[in-house]
């Protein structure tokens, strides 16, 4: 997987399912623009010339749109709040602290996401008695600040260690030091490989699916158990998601761009 | 200067990195006003001198005063002594998310609760003083390196430091630049500040330290006064290494 550029020379690397931004190869004919004209024909084709079925199944399905975008979005902002203090648990100078963020990725990251959404819902349902949306974002967030904190952990660690040492020689403390000049640093570092997390966000929403909340996949199924039109239905599942993974693939790698032009 | 007061007080400093014992018991007394150059070959443990003043090395052995006030020890405070110390580094470390004024104003208001306008109203003079007063609003990645250092030099002034700590502060100039950046040294030095400057200008060294410290793997080698050391070094090891980099 291709590693992002950082600022002198450091390197961040992504994994764990982030689509990378496409980035065109400057040629007029390039994979992104191929599997989006795909997408969008085969939607519209389906939609405007077979109709039926399909232009019901996607009114049904896209109903679903706004609980995917508002689940990714919820979990995005809890898992960076999450992951913010993961990478400084990490980076820590207490061996308790880099203890317990070490033990909780390790944790997230030896589950498969499915099982740790199933068994998190359940568990804030028992104990905490919360339901549906809130229960699915804590849940979303508790798996993805894990990678998170790696993230911030990278993009601190790519902040060039005489920062610090000028913050501290000033006078500063540690905790001001991270706070006024660090952090910022590591947040203009790490904004790309949150637009990946994002999207990768956005498709594993579609797991929530599994615990009765309506998102895209959710409508579809419920259609299917309707109309028993599951390879119909899922074919436009399918697109949907596509279309709206390809747009905001492109929309992260224009914002990258345009970052990078600003240096 | 024996009845001058002492700023810096360096007795048996030792740094043990493990690897390398970077300090080996050195001894050195810095008085106020004075300027003092320190050079020595690649991995003679210069700059670990420096950093352990203001603490950003720790000593394994010995003390240092600064001003009186110890680093080691229960008593040890040592933001005080940071903020008591300024310092300048080889590669500026100016902060590239702030302004020049902001880079200067950041650490007296967050620091030492200086008001916004006390605080900006000192940078903008400090920036007049480095020949900057046209930059205030620029980015590090606007400014040439020598105006980054410059702007470096006045955000370690802007905290009112009694000693200045400088390493290396022309290494990373091209040529052009470096005398912009000794020109604002000298200036300092003619005004009294206290300064230790690891530095490999003779032409500094002359018209402005006091003393020259010749180190080598770690220990104190010669002490003079650059004329002295430069025609008539006493030690071989000293002679030697001159005769390198004259
Ligand atoms: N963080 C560190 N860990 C291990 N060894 C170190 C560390 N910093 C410095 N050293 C070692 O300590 C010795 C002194 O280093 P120091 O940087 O003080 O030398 P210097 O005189 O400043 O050299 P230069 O002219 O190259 O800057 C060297 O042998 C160096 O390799
Ligand atoms: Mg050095």
């Amino acid at each position: 997987m291709a590693p992002l550029e950082k600022q002198g020379g450091t390197r961040i690397e992504v994994t764990d399912g982030a689509l990378l931004p496409t980035r065109g190869d400057g040629r007029i004919i390039d994979s992104w623009r191929i599997t989006i004209a795909f997408a969008i024909l085969a939607l519209l084709t389906l939609l405007f010339f077979a109709k039926d079925p399909y232009d019901q199944i996607f009114r049904v399905v896209i109903k679903g749109a706004p609980l995917t975008f508002g689940v990714t979005a919820g979990a995005i902002l809890g898992s960076i709040i999450l992951g913010l203090f993961t990478g400084l648990g990490q980076i820590a100078r207490g061996r308790v602290l880099n203890l317990i963020a070490g033990v909780y990725v390790e944790l997230i990251r030896g589950i498969p996401l499915l099982v740790q959404l199933i068994f998190i819902y359940f568990a804030l349902g028992k104990f905490f008695h919360l339901n549906g949306l809130p229960a699915a974002i804590i849940a979303l967030s508790i798996c993805y600040g894990a990678y998170m904190g790696e993230i911030f952990r990278a993009g601190i660690q790519a902040v060039p260690k005489g920062q610090m040492e000028a913050a501290l020689a000033l006078g500063m403390t540690r905790g001001q030091a991270m706070r006024l000049i660090i952090l910022p640093q590591t947040m203009k570092i790490i904004i790309p490989a949150i637009g990946n997390e994002f999207i990768a966000m956005l498709k594993d929403s579609s797991l929530v699916s599994v615990i009765a909340l309506r998102d895209i996949l959710r409508r579809g199924r419920e259609h299917v158990s309707r109309t028993f039109l599951s390879l119909e239905t899922y074919a436009v599942v399918a697109l949907v998601y596509l279309v709206i993974t390809l747009v905001l693939s492109k929309l992260v790698a224009t914002m990258e761009d345009r970052m990078n032009k600003h240096e | 200067m024996s009845d001058k007061r002492i700023m810096v007080d360096i007795r048996g400093a030792e740094k043990d990195f493990g690897i390398v014992m970077a300090l080996k018991g050195v001894d050195l007394t810095v008085y106020e006003g004075e300027v003092v150059l320190i050079i020595g070959p690649s991995g003679s443990g210069k700059s670990t001198l420096l950093r352990s003043i203001n603490r950003l090395e720790a000593l394994t052995g010995g003390q240092i005063f600064v001003d009186g006030d110890p680093l080691v020890g229960p008593e040890a405070d040592i933001r005080k002594i940071r903020e008591e110390t300024g310092m300048v580094f080889q590669d500026f470390n100016l902060f590239p998310h702030k302004t020049a004024l902001e880079n200067i104003s950041m650490a007296p208001m967050k620091v030492k609760g200086k008001t916004p306008e006390e605080a900006q109203a000192k940078a903008r003079e400090l920036l007049k003083r480095v020949g900057l007063e046209d930059r205030e609003k620029s980015y590090p990645g606007q400014l040439s390196g020598g105006q980054k250092q410059r702007v470096a030099i006045a955000r370690a002034l802007a905290m009112e430091p009694k000693v200045m700590l400088f390493d290396e502060p022309t290494s990373a100039l091209d040529p052009e630049m470096v005398k912009e950046v000794l020109d604002v040294m000298l200036d300092l030095a003619q005004e009294g500040m206290t300064m230790m400057v690891v530095s490999h200008e003779m032409g500094f060294a002359r018209a402005a330290a006091d003393r020259v410290v010749f180190m080598d793997e770690g220990e104190i080698v010669e002490i003079a006064p650059p004329d002295v050391i430069f025609d008539h070094a006493e030690e071989e090891r000293t002679k030697k290494f001159l005769k390198h980099i004259l």
